[in-house]
């Protein structure tokens, strides 16, 4: 009796806990992806990287936002990858779960990174950091 | 086949239903059927979804993939061999725990949508790459 109760109070707090934290982008400085490591060319602003699986749901729905959200704002690139077939870019990045989405700035620092499906308006926040990075990494390039 | 996403939802209420019964009642009978229920919800067909099927004729709005809810039929079927195993063993404690685990999926899966079963194949992946599935 017990154990069913504490199990489904537990699910109640981890699923109340998930519906607020999923797809939350956070701050994620430090690693950089290349577009020879990605397999895809980066976006001229910035890049949306979602890692997917066959096996998830909500995967497609995150490809829809991102798709969206990529039209929207030029110099924007959304790649998707399978990460099934590229097991050594998730361990290098250390992908728990899919969907994963990473922004990165123009020149492939992950800017922000967010596990479960993020919400639209929470891409574009992100994508505005993203992009204002942008000029001092041009700047040291020119 | 797609899935329909109704039905997997349905079929995820009942295992809640079950499995809390089969800790509630300590009982090793109910948790014997279910363990059928995953066997054949991840080798065949799950018989919570064809009851589904039985009882709502409409089409669904759409519709899903059915590999990660038969995937995760197989991530249940395994805890509900355990637990079955704990029973048959005696050792309380595992069927328990075994149990209450498969619950916990089930629960989720049919209050929030959350399939914590098909999240787990990234992980089980990136620990056996070798497999092909």
């Amino acid at each position: 009796m017990w154990v069913a109760v504490a199990t489904v109070t537990l699910g109640v707090v981890v699923g109340l806990g998930r519906l607020l934290l999923d797809g939350r982008l956070r701050a994620k400085g430090g690693s950089m992806v290349t577009a020879d490591t990605l397999g895809a060319p980066l976006g001229e602003r910035a890049t949306l990287v979602q890692f997917s699986t066959a096996f998830c749901q909500p995967c497609r729905a995150t490809r829809r936002i991102l798709d969206e959200v990529a039209a929207m704002v030029p110099g924007v690139a959304h790649v998707e990858i399978d990460a099934e077939s590229r097991l050594d870019l998730v361990k290098q990045l250390d992908i728990m779960r899919t969907p994963t989405v990473l922004v990165l700035d123009s020149r492939g620092h992950i800017v922000k990174r967010a596990s479960g499906q993020p919400r639209k308006a929470d891409v574009i926040a992100a994508l505005g950091q993203a992009v204002s990075h942008e000029p001092s990494h041009n700047a040291d390039e020119m | 086949m797609r899935a329909d996403p109704r039905a997997l939802r349905f079929g995820a209420a009942i295992t809640t239903v079950i499995l809390a019964l089969v800790l509630i009642l300590g009982s090793a009978w109910l948790l014997a059927l279910q363990t059928l229920a995953f066997a054949l919800g991840a080798f065949w067909r799950q018989p919570y979804g064809l009851l589904f099927k039985a009882l709502v004729t409409s089409s669904p709005e759409e519709t899903e993939d059915p590999r990660p809810p038969r995937f995760a039929q197989a991530v249940g079927l395994v805890f509900a061999v355990v637990g079955l195993v704990g029973f048959l063993t005696g050792i309380t404690p595992l069927a328990f725990t075994a149990t209450a685990a498969a619950l916990l999926a089930a629960f989720l899966n049919a209050a929030f949508g959350f399939c914590l079963g098909c999240e787990m194949y990234l992980m089980i992946r990136r620990l056996n790459p070798g497999r092909v599935s």
